[in-house]
């Protein structure tokens, strides 16, 4: 495996600490006075989110990690893992619960995700920034009620509930976005 | 399209770092400083630990190599010890490998010369100088004088004089280094100097004798390198020396520091025989300060970090 050294590093880079995948965040070289050159370096986990800090002597090598992104398809779950493909090779891989995380309320199948591969295996599952999903619950609307300004839990059919007007009913499809959960608009 | 053939500094930065430096040049010109120019491109050049210099082969017309300098402090000496008055450079220097925020392998060092001075007088030279150029809501409060040793106690809370290494290897997130001074240096890059500074210049004097570099050692218990570094909102502005003036002395560092580079395999220019001829001839008492000022413009001009102040910094050069 590669290795980069200190001065190869920016964020968003890939690199093995501790035997876990870790993504720098944030890079800052510093030298004190006459003194010795170090990297002051903010990394996050990409197993589990956290952010941590680390200091490098300037000019000390890391092990590179065998992490890349790719967009792929989601195409079903079989109850213990979501099954990804790749579009132009037709490869198939398989997500486990903790790589789909919060993906999993928002894919039903076909939705092109970026998947995150760490040695070969999906590490993490980003659902498309808008996906579109049927209301299978939700109160009628208050009728009257037409200010626009009320709003009511709405069970989509991945499971997930997001806040939808009073307007929007049962059986109609939605543009959510994934990333802060919220109702866009009627699809 | 790609804009990186842009400056990265806008149009109103570069106005005010043309500004900055007309003010500097007029606070030496009123203080008596004569302003020259010496070479970029060296025969000779530092051997200093951690400064790397560049290496340009076939740098002059016999063939010789030459070395593009860290700072001008080689040259201005032997004007000095040439019976040059009070002299000032605003030079362009070369640090290899350097670059981030606050670090761009090339730089404008302003560096200046008093004959007679000692410490005192060259605190005093820096602090007139920072406070001359910077905006005073930067400098709300008086500036403070504090040893090398008061800045660890207070802001590392330990003596970097006595502290074990067990104690700095600690503090310094370094298990396996063993070296002290670097420890010391990774310490105060992490807690000392982002914590000076704040709303005044802060000035650090009384180095450990293993970093005295180019300034006179004082004897005593323990002995003391004459060195003061500024610092204005944790950045570091200013390193000046009470100026070592023993040829002997001079040559034993040199030799140390060639020895420490090549144990790690790092090139270093040949031995400025020039300059040692100088300290032989003699250089008259004298204080000296280098001032980065990309930095102090960056902090002048309220902008985060050098590449802000600079048409081309190096990723776009």
């Amino acid at each position: 495996m590669a290795n980069y050294s200190t001065s190869e590093f920016k964020s968003g880079l890939k690199i093995m600490l501790d035997g876990d995948p870790y993504a720098i965040v944030d890079n800052e070289f510093v030298k004190p006075g006459k003194g010795q050159a170090f990297n002051r370096v903010k990394v996050r986990n990409l197993k589990t989110g956290r952010v941590i800090d680390r200091t490098f002597k300037s000019g000390e090598s890391v092990e590179a990690a065998d992490v890349h992104e790719t967009d792929m398809q989601y195409i079903y779950s079989d109850g213990h893992f979501w099954h990804f493909m790749t579009p132009d090779t037709f490869e198939q891989f398989q997500a486990d619960e903790a790589a789909m995380s919060d993906a999993v309320k928002w894919v039903k199948g076909e939705e092109i995700c970026r998947v995150t591969l760490y040695n070969g295996s999906p590490l993490a599952v980003e659902p498309p920034n808008t996906v579109e999903l049927t209301i299978t619950e939700t109160d009628p609307g208050v009728r009257g009620d037409t200010s626009g300004g009320g709003v009511k839990p709405a069970t989509l059919e991945t499971g997930a509930v997001v806040r939808v007007p009073l307007f929007v009913n049962e059986g109609e499809t939605i543009k959510v976005n994934t990333r802060t959960a919220e109702y866009l608009s009627r699809a | 399209m790609s804009t990186a053939w842009r400056p990265a500094a806008s149009l109103e930065a570069l106005e005010g770092r043309a500004r900055l430096l007309d003010d500097l040049r007029g606070w030496m010109r009123d203080e008596g400083l004569l302003e020259v120019e010496t070479p970029l491109l060296s025969r000779a050049g530092s051997p200093e630990l951690h400064l790397d210099s560049l290496h340009v082969p076939r740098a002059f017309p016999d063939g010789a190599e030459g070395w593009l300098g860290t700072s001008p402090e080689f040259h201005l000496k032997r004007l000095l010890a040439a019976g040059a008055p009070d002299v000032y450079s605003v030079a362009r220097v070369f640090r290899a490998g350097e670059a981030g925020r606050l670090h761009n392998p090339e730089f404008t060092l302003v560096e200046w010369y008093r004959r007679g001075a000692g410490l005192d007088r060259l605190m005093d030279d820096i602090e007139a100088l920072l406070a001359h150029l910077l905006p005073a809501a930067l400098l709300a409060r008086a500036p403070e004088r504090l040893t090398y040793r008061e800045a660890f106690l207070r802001h590392a809370g330990l003596d970097p004089f006595t502290a074990g290494l067990d104690e700095l290897r600690t503090r310094a997130e370094e298990a396996r280094e063993s070296d002290r001074d670097s420890l010391l240096d990774r310490i105060a890059g992490l807690a000392v100097y982002p914590a000076l500074g704040a709303g005044r210049i802060s000035l650090v004097h009384d180095f450990p004798a293993s970093q005295a570099s180019l300034a006179r050692v004082r004897d005593g218990d323990p002995p003391v390198a004459e060195r003061v570094e500024a610092i204005v909102s944790g950045v570091e502005l200013v390193n000046g020396f009470v100026e070592l003036s023993d040829a002997g002395e001079q040559r034993r560092r040199f030799a140390s520091d060639r020895a420490a580079r090549a144990a790690d395999l790092r090139q270093c220019p040949d031995l400025d025989e020039n300059f040692l001829a100088a300290l032989e001839s003699g250089l008259p008492p004298c204080a000296g300060a280098a001032l980065g000022f990309d930095r102090l413009a960056a902090l002048a001009l309220g902008v985060d970090g050098i590449a802000a102040v600079m048409a081309f910094p190096q990723d776009r050069a």
